[in-house]
């Protein structure tokens, strides 16, 4: 008894000790030159290998900004691919030092777990998919229906609650991964696919028959994606908040990766653009960066909306409209603070 | 009498085929296939089951595969069938993980002095043995070397070995290195002395009590909390230390049930004759429980084989890992028939050639207690 204590005691304080050590994170990047981010095994559009075998998507994209920012080399990045089960132990030990995984950001995260989300690049919501065929419309008729669900997520916990609140019955059909749900719902398994919306998007489109299959207007829950890193290490933190920040504030400017030379050249009498991309003020030595850092970034990354497009908008085979991830000038909840 | 008949001298004619009646493909099957109502009944339900399936399949993975294609879209635009143009494209991501594309080559050199090295272990009759044994024993130390690099190679972290060679790397570093440690395992399990005893009964008792996917886990994540920080100690060499460990636990198992099989007279007689604990061992008990460990040493092996995908879980790409990641690019999302089909050729090949070895092995050295 006593000896399971002081083992618990000493692995704690072994483990304070090694987040303690990592503080300084923006130094021990410089120091080993590159940035070891987390990212996702795959998830389509999000996560992925291209043919060629590198990390690409809406994720990494974030990783690559950094790396841009800090050593003005979008490439200088190296990717632990992580599962759901060890991205929070990879983050928190100091094996990786941010992770960009289509990670909710909720509150035990955030506050018990002790990471610091550094803000939202998605926002997602739970939603169902079923079969046109089915002639249902609303989510809340869709009672005894059997539901593919993913086990040991928050969808799970999400799908209890919305048919219990609803008086509502229905018969789980558990699965592991995207793709054995795919299938199950396929072969009509089960009546309904329940899942995060960008999820369904993504799956959708992969369809033989896309047209045949519709996504409930009912969207069940707050799914506010984003990157976090380890709480207690500000500096670092800042930088990575910015650098999304730099890339959404882009997008507002009107900066993007084909036009950014002019912008830094003068083309914009916007007094912020002059701001964000270093040609006027010293925004990138209070981060402890190069003046230069967000104009790397947009260069080589883009701003928020080029990524979105080239990953998951409309224009992909994912085919996600903007919708709320809209700017909140377009009446979306994308939204940066000022660059001042 | 017509003279068609050949003349033969006594002795000289040839042996004529047996009968029609016990002999030929329609005895064969009479007696395999239809020799009882159950038999003919099964035996029909067999064919009528592999009539639906094996057309299908055939359309499928032949008849209709697109072979060359750019993505799922053009594949769907050829043709139903299989998308094999996946495989074909993300052929070295599945073989070398993420290993780069200018150093392949030295994975490809590994494999070939790996199969050399392999030669003499399996071969007893190969010629210069003893001194080919020397190289085999020294080439864990050249993989190593050609794989991670150092000493002039250009390094590669361990950290991008993937595929279906970090499949292989696992799996044959586990067995190579649990086989012996079992053993030693099994011997200590079985010794007189007490502290030995115990030692090795808690430490298979506890590894064989607990799943490979905890100590993976363990190996991932909990480490990183007990290490000093600033250490670091590579990913791949825990997992490999956890699968040796793991394996050897199952191995002690089997070689102790082999053991047992071992008349105590085996022991008594070597005893009687002077020799030593260990040489009573090397020469007298161990060939023989060994020989009757075959099936069961194989068996874990292979289950250690295969087990080796587990590695996904703990976010290392082998070649299931590099799969998925291959269906959440967009382009080619649903096709996991495909990638699984391909997956499932590449471990086949393996298990099965383990198998028929094991086989080889137990015929050879089958000396008559055979019932």
């Amino acid at each position: 008894m006593s000896t399971m204590k002081v083992l618990l005691a000493a692995g704690a304080l072994t483990a304070v000790g090694a987040t303690g050590a990592a503080a300084g994170t923006l130094d021990d990047v410089r120091a080993k030159g590159f940035v070891q981010c987390g990212v996702s095994t795959g998830v389509p559009g999000f996560s992925f290998t291209d043919d060629a075998g590198n990390w690409r998507g809406f994720d990494p994209s974030v990783c690559q900004a950094v790396a841009a920012a800090v050593f003005g080399d979008s490439s200088k990045v190296k990717y632990t691919p992580t599962t759901g089960k060890t991205r929070f132990t990879a983050l928190a030990s100091g094996e990786i030092d941010m992770l960009a995984r289509n990670t909710t950001w909720t509150f035990s995260r955030d506050v018990d777990l002790g990471f610091t989300f550094i803000g939202v690049n998605y926002y997602d919501g739970q939603g169902f998919m079923i079969p046109k065929n089915l002639g249902v419309g609303s989510a809340k008729d869709l009672d005894g229906a059997s539901v593919c669900i993913q086990t040991g997520t928050t969808t799970e916990l999400n799908l209890a609650d919305f048919f219990r609140t609803n008086n509502m019955n229905y018969e789980p059909v558990p699965i592991e991964t995207n793709e054995e749900a795919r299938t199950n719902y396929l072969a009509g398994r089960c009546d309904v696919y329940t899942t995060d919306a960008s999820g369904l998007a993504a799956s959708r489109a992969a369809f033989d028959n896309p047209a045949d299959h519709i996504v409930l207007p009912e969207i069940i829950s707050k799914e506010p994606l984003g990157p976090l890193v380890r709480q207690g290490d500000e500096q670092w933190g800042d930088v990575v908040r910015w650098t999304l920040n730099a890339m959404i504030n882009a997008e507002e400017y009107g900066v993007t990766s084909a036009n950014v030379d002019e912008m830094a050249g003068g083309a914009s009498n916007n007094p912020e653009v002059a701001r964000l991309l270093g040609s006027e003020g010293d925004l990138g030595g209070m981060l402890g960066l190069d003046a230069k850092w967000a104009y790397n970034v947009i260069s080589q990354v883009g701003n928020y909306g080029e990524v979105f497009e080239r990953y998951i908008g409309s224009e992909t085979p994912i085919g996600l409209e903007r919708g709320i991830n809209a700017l909140y000038t377009d009446g979306g909840l994308i939204y940066a603070p000022p660059m001042r | 009498m017509t003279d068609t008949t050949e003349r033969y001298e006594p002795g000289t004619h040839p042996d004529l085929p047996p009968p029609m009646a016990t002999h030929g493909p329609i005895v064969w099957m009479r007696k395999n296939l239809f020799s009882s109502p159950l038999n003919v009944a099964l035996t029909l339900l067999s064919i009528y089951f592999l009539y639906l399936i094996v057309p299908g399949a055939l359309q499928w993975a032949f008849f209709d595969a697109v072979w060359d294609a750019g993505s799922r879209a053009e594949c769907r635009e050829q043709g139903q069938g299989a998308c094999w143009a996946l495989v074909d494209v993300r052929f070295g991501q599945f073989i070398y993980g993420f290993y780069p594309e200018h150093l392949r080559w030295r994975v490809d050199v590994l494999a070939v002095l790996f199969l050399i090295a392999l030669v003499p272990i399996l071969w007893d009759k190969a010629p210069f043995r003893s001194r080919w044994l020397i190289y085999s024993a020294v080439f864990p130390f050249i993989g190593y070397f050609l794989l991670v690099g150092g000493l002039g190679l250009e390094p590669v972290e361990t950290s991008k070995i993937g595929g279906f060679t970090l499949n292989v790397v696992i799996g044959v570093t586990g067995i190579a290195a649990s086989l012996p440690l079992g053993i030693l395992l099994a011997l200590g399990r079985r010794s007189n002395m007490p502290i030995v005893r115990t030692l090795c009964v808690m430490f298979i008792e506890f590894i064989r009590g607990v799943p490979l996917i905890t100590l993976l886990f363990v190996a991932s994540t909990m480490l990183n909390y007990f290490l000093p920080p600033g250490t670091t100690f590579d990913l791949v060499l825990r997992v490999l230390i956890m699968v040796t460990i793991f394996s050897a636990a199952y191995i002690a198992e089997v070689v102790r049930g082999g053991l047992q099989a071992i008349p105590k007279g085996q022991t008594e007689a070597a005893d009687a004759m002077g020799l030593r604990y260990w040489q009573s061992m090397r020469l007298v008990v161990l060939p023989q429980a060994l020989k009757i460990s075959i099936p069961g040493i194989v068996n874990t092996f292979v289950g250690l084989f295969k087990d080796t995908t587990l590695v996904i879980i703990i976010g290392l790409t082998d070649a299931l890992g590099v799969g998925r990641a291959a269906l959440s690019d967009a382009k080619w999302q649903g096709l996991a028939w495909e990638v699984y089909v391909f997956a499932a050729i590449l471990f086949f090949v393996c298990c099965f050639g383990m198998s028929r070895y094991s086989i080889y092995l137990e015929k050879k050295l089958h000396t008559g207690h055979k019932r």
